[in-house]
């Protein structure tokens, strides 16, 4: 497809950009219940929704649990289905990811990622995406309100490859990137409707009148494991339609994205590995940084699920030290969520930094600030001279 | 893609008080900078709302595409929509060196009861206009028109396309009124 030119340019929130990419995709389904801070999104697909503007069957459910059961159910007879949720509602649907997944089914999900509970909070970290890591869905993670609109769309075409059959979801932070206006530039309908395509049902099976079947049935130890093994076949196929789906996206948009996306990683002796919306801030860093003579780059990672472990590999091999900056938490574990993965990554390609440090921050929406990311590199350095890997508690009141 | 980011930030924080429109105010000046192609990353403060409590709401803005993800500490620009937080000291945080005020005020203000930083301290009766055009005491559109005075930062015609996404018909029109008042009897403290 050729580039569209004078796509149109509107202020939007990433909750408003999320329904406004949804308002010309027109899914079949969209069960909905809300929770702060993906609450826009529904309130603004609702209002496109009453005014006639989509076909949609939205449905109001009284749980979270429910709203994954109606999509799974939606999903299982030949519909486009779309939900969001954020924080203890992803957890509340925990159950039932495992089902859609299992299924193969290719829900869409937007996350507005949330803080979990206890204690209550409302505010931007990633936790509650990555928790799912092992739930079998693909799994991205945008910087800014652009991209939660294109992962929109791009979302829906990834998961719908036959050979990939997975639900897909992808990350706003809440606040910083939900109730933040940005320029978002958008797509008309019918270049969206071109780019996805009619709706491929990914199995050969789905419940319609004249078709009899069941789904969801009983696998006992004589196939269970040979279904697991075939979604991890989906999961690898997910690796080659990735970069296919994302080059044809730029070609329409120019914007071309990528698993993981160097920046200034050039003759680089440490790098920082971001996620989210903190990326833009350590670009902001990184190219003073450079600008002052310090090797020094990062990198961007989009995709959570599947891991980009070669591509890391490849880049972080032989630097002097990593800082993986985690706007998320886990206990007891030899590293931070996102630098367990990574570690994993590099020891079996066997490319190594020399050291692999991880820092825990912005936890509960503190802000991730420009000073935040120079003081990590400082405590890179040091790590690196000290030669340890280690786990920082960054800005910690002790 | 990657994009280069650029330092020339204008940081402009908005005061008042929960619906008065601090937020709308953040996002017309927002979506003003966006039609003169500039780049631009507007909030409010992040948390529960409650009406009647001082809140603040940022707009931040480029000529070209910035990809920094901070709240704002350090405002070039302070524009006060409520007058009955002109003489809280928090209102004044975090100003830079040279910054401007835009002040929402009855009378004319005494520099000497402002921040030193402060470079330029502009002021308007934005309640009484406000009133005038509107028949409320609420502020947050005035302001704007005030504010494009004293700062240039985007076009009064700019501002007055950016309504048109908030208000239609006699609303807008009023308000246009009451903006185009402001931006006219805007005066600078000398």
């Amino acid at each position: 497809m050729a580039k569209v030119e004078n796509q149109e340019v509107k202020g939007l929130t990433g909750d408003q950009a999320v329904a406004y990419a949804l308002l010309n995709i027109d899914p079949d389904v969209v069960p909905a219940y809300p929770i702060t801070p993906q609450t826009i999104i529904m309130e603004k697909f609702s209002e496109f929704w009453a005014d006639g503007l989509v076909k949609t069957e939205l449905v109001h459910v009284e749980s979270e649990h429910s709203a994954m059961s109606a999509a799974v159910g939606a999903s299982a007879t030949g519909a486009r289905v779309f939900t969001a949720t954020a924080s203890q509602g992803v957890a509340l649907m925990y159950e039932i990811l495992f089902i859609a997944s299992g299924s193969r089914l290719p829900i869409v999900m937007a996350v507005a990622n949330r803080a979990l509970s206890a204690p209550i909070n409302i505010h931007g970290e990633l936790t509650d995406q990555l928790v799912t890591r092992d739930a079998g869905w693909v799994s991205f993670i945008g910087e800014d309100a652009q991209e939660a609109y294109d992962h929109t769309i791009i979302g829906f075409k990834i998961a719908e490859y036959p050979e990939v059959s997975l639900p897909f979801m992808y990350g706003l932070e809440g606040f910083i990137v939900t109730h933040a206006l940005e320029p978002v530039y958008m797509l008309d309908k019918k270049t969206i409707y071109d780019f996805i395509g009619e709706f491929r049902e990914p199995s050969n099976w789905v419940f319609a009148p004249g078709n009899p079947g069941a789904q969801g049935l009983l696998a006992l130890p004589d196939y269970y494991m040979e279904l697991k093994y075939q979604q991890e076949q989906g999961m690898k196929n997910a690796r080659k339609v990735i970069p296919k789906v994302l080059d044809e996206f730029g070609e329409i948009t120019g914007r071309y994205y990528h698993e993981v996306e160097p920046f200034h990683m050039e003759d680089a002796k440490y790098a920082f590995i971001t996620a989210g919306a903190s990326s833009g801030t350590a670009k902001a860093v990184v190219q003073r940084l450079r600008s002052k003579g310090e090797p020094v780059g990062m990198v961007k990672l989009r995709t959570i699920r599947p891991y980009p472990d070669e591509q890391l590999s490849e880049l972080l091999k032989d630097l002097d030290g990593v800082m993986v900056v985690d706007r998320s938490v886990t206990f007891g574990s030899p590293a931070s969520i996102q630098a367990t993965d990574l570690a994993s990554a590099l020891l079996k390609h066997r490319k190594f930094p020399r050291v692999l440090s991880s820092a825990i921050v912005g936890l509960g929406g503190r802000d991730i600030t420009e000073k935040d990311f120079e003081g990590l590199y400082e405590q890179l350095k040091k790590d690196v001279q000290e030669d340890v890997s280690r786990t920082h508690w960054w800005g910690v009141r002790i | 893609m990657m994009q280069e980011a650029v330092p020339s930030l204008t940081d402009v924080r908005f005061h008042g008080r929960g619906g008065q429109g601090v937020v709308t105010a953040s996002k017309i000046l927002a979506e003003a900078a966006i039609l003169e192609k500039k780049w631009v990353h507007a909030f409010p403060t992040f948390g529960p709302e409650r009406s009647g409590a001082p809140v603040a709401a940022f707009t931040r803005i480029s000529p070209t595409k910035f990809t920094v993800k901070t709240e704002v500490y350090n405002p070039k620009i302070i524009v006060v929509i409520d007058p009955t937080l002109l003489s809280k000291p928090e209102t004044y945080e975090g100003l830079v060196e040279g910054g401007i005020l835009v002040l929402n005020s009855a009378t004319e203000p005494k520099k000497e009861d402002y921040p030193p930083q402060a470079g330029e301290i502009w002021w308007v009766n934005g309640n009484e206009i406000a009133n005038k055009h509107i028949g409320r005491t609420i502020a947050n559109t005035v302001m704007l028109g005030a504010l494009v005075k004293a700062t240039g930062l985007v076009s009064l015609d700019s501002i007055l396309k950016a309504l048109g996404s908030y208000f239609k018909g006699d609303i807008y029109d009023k308000n246009v009124a009451a903006i185009k008042e402001a931006y006219e009897e805007v005066k600078k403290v000398e």
